[in-house]
């Protein structure tokens, strides 16, 4: 019984829109219950794309060529319509990137977050109420009799963000799928969001995927990562291993790239070109793709 | 008329706060209060002509053709904005002709709102063929000149009312279509769909639960405006004859009938066309001040 919650299989596709181009190039990965993984990578890497897989919700623009998404044995990409929507937002979630437009704004707060919980669970009005009450406590907002009431407008983006990662886990999914999270977020506040999906995770033994494209967020959140250029997978590993003791030169030049704190005048080190020659010449692409 | 295409960096205010909370920046908007007060009083003036009309405005008395009014010499006590040349009382004539107005405003606005933003949804959220074939639909009808399209259809359908709304509604339903498709687009690319998505709603729920409720704010400006366009359509196709038998009054058939006879009395020309005006300004100012209180990046 030692199946991955996720297992991810020579994963190809191609955007229809741009003349066939891939966008994934035979992407691999598994994730075990409960672990933290980080994607990352630059625009067009593949991340987010992975995500909407995941999530089943590919635009109609990237069209799978191979390979397999298996969620606790099922595949994903074959599995029937109706068997799909009935998974998600249930057993996989997701926390969107930009607070400010994750929120329906013609919508209460009670109304966005009870929406999962009575879709899928069935709960009748006062005991969805009750949840979320429990849910807005359990992420640490003050007031949350208020806060329900309220439209998303009336709230902070860092509140905001608080709701959609209550809202993500209010069904204890075994999957929830971090869109960039703390992109839209400043620096104090991405720190508290961090914290607070660590801890949710942890309190529900939730595996989390993290997309993002930053290595200082990575560090701090993460159990694994997977790093992608172009669509491919260049280095999969633990953390502490990977930030320690990069194997592949594009991590080094990455982790490199990165401000160091403890060197503030060392200026930034741009990610050299020779690198970029040496990946693509090893994915096997003729020009740098963004 | 100004075109409201709103891209929305920030979204618009949600309309089903309805109680006090959008009512409240609402009566902040001088331009809601005072056009929406204008217009609630002609309404009132509409519903209720028959007890407010000093006169029949049918009756005619040629004995007291073309009489100014009170504030002229020889006024003729009683007929306060003077006679046209039948003798009918002008006052009461305007005051009825709102009745058409409004009639014509109301549910030609309201029923082009509807097809257009039926049509603005599907093409805008269903994307693909329902767009392709929506959008050559509107390039085609957008390509007729709306006046002469108009005249020719009240000319093929008959004069009457039913005819001027129809003709007003298969040619403005455009006007709908265009707006509510470029909003709902614009909302539809906003992460609280993909959220929406990923709980596995339907797309229909997401369209008529998630996304309408967002267009809706750009939608009751647009009604607004669309019922001062009305009314100067009909008042144009009044004026050329083509809306009502000259005995129900209007503006636009009072204006015309003024026309022939400004040198004997321009009251019966001018206060008609002052009522056009007034009402046609109150709308447009109404839909601008709506747009403005409902939207929350202007509000600020």
């Amino acid at each position: 019984m030692t199946q991955p919650l996720v297992a991810i299989e020579g994963l190809s596709a191609i955007s229809t829109r741009d003349g066939g181009a891939p966008v994934l190039r035979d992407v691999s990965l598994t994730l075990e219950k409960g672990e933290v993984r980080g994607l990352v990578g630059e625009s067009g890497a593949g991340k987010s794309t992975i995500a909407k897989a995941l999530l089943g919700i590919l635009p109609s623009t990237v069209k799978v060529t191979g390979g397999f998404i298996r969620f606790e044995g099922r595949d994903l990409l074959a599995m029937p319509r109706r068997e799909l929507s009935d998974l998600m937002g249930r057993d996989i979630t997701l926390i969107p990137q930009d607070p400010q437009t994750a929120l329906n704004p013609a919508r209460r707060i009670e109304a966005q977050l009870t929406d999962g919980l009575r879709l899928k669970l069935g709960m009748g009005k006062a005991a969805a109420h009750e949840r979320a009450l429990q849910l807005l406590d359990e992420v640490q907002i003050r007031n949350p009799e208020r806060v329900l009431n309220a439209y998303p407008h009336e709230l902070s983006g860092g509140m905001r963000q608080r709701i959609l990662i209550a809202s993500a886990f209010a069904l204890n999914p075994k999957l929830v799928v971090a869109d960039e999270p703390t992109t839209a977020l400043d620096v104090t506040v991405q720190k508290e969001i961090l914290r607070l999906i660590r801890r949710m995770q942890e309190a529900h033994g939730t595996a989390v995927i993290f997309v993002t494209h930053d290595l200082g967020v990575v560090a701090k959140i993460c159990d694994r990562v997977t790093l992608l250029y172009a669509g491919k997978v260049i280095e999969d590993g633990a953390t502490a291993d990977m930030l320690t003791q990069p194997k592949h030169i594009y991590t080094s030049a990455l982790i490199a790239a990165g401000p160091r704190y403890d060197r503030p005048n060392a200026g930034l080190e741009p990610v050299p070109e020779a690198v970029f020659r040496q990946l693509r010449a090893e994915i096997g692409i003729a020009e740098r793709r963004v | 008329m100004a075109e409201i295409v709103t891209t929305t960096a920030d979204a618009p205010v949600p309309l089903r706060s309805l109680p006090m909370k959008t009512i409240k920046p609402l009566l902040r908007e001088p331009r809601v209060v005072i056009a929406g007060g204008f217009l609630i009083l002609l309404l009132l003036i509409a519903i209720f002509a028959p007890y407010i009309a000093p006169k029949d405005p049918l009756e005619q008395d040629l004995m007291l053709g073309n009489m100014p009014p009170v504030t002229s010499p020889g006024a003729e006590p009683g007929y306060y904005l003077g006679t046209d040349d039948l003798g009918r009382d002008v006052l009461s004539r305007v005051l009825y002709g709102s009745r058409i107005a409004l009639t014509v405003a109301f549910v030609a606005a309201s029923l082009s709102a509807i097809i257009g933003t039926l049509m603005g949804l599907a093409a805008g959220w269903y994307g693909g063929w329902a767009d392709r074939i929506i959008s050559r639909l509107v390039d085609i009808w957008m390509a007729f000149p709306p006046v002469l399209l108009s005249v020719l259809l009240v000319a093929v359908l008959g004069s009457g009312l039913h005819s001027v709304i129809a003709a007003i509604v298969i040619i403005d339903w455009t006007r709908f279509c265009r707006v509510v498709r470029a909003e709902t687009m614009a909302q539809a690319r906003l992460d609280y769909v993909m959220a929406a998505e990923t709980i596995g709603f339907s797309r229909s729920h997401i369209l008529w639960r998630e996304i309408l409720p967002n267009v809706a704010p750009v939608l009751i400006a647009l009604v607004s405006l669309e019922m001062g366009i009305a009314v100067i359509v009909e008042a144009i196709l009044s004026f050329v004859g083509l809306s009502l038998s000259s005995d129900i009054p209007t503006w636009g058939g009072m204006i015309a009938q003024g026309r022939q006879m400004i040198h004997q009395g321009w009251w019966v020309f001018v206060f008609p066309l002052i009522a056009l005006f007034a009402t046609v300004l109150a709308f447009n100012q109404l839909g601008n001040g709506l747009r403005k209180a409902l939207d929350p990046v202007m509000r600020r």
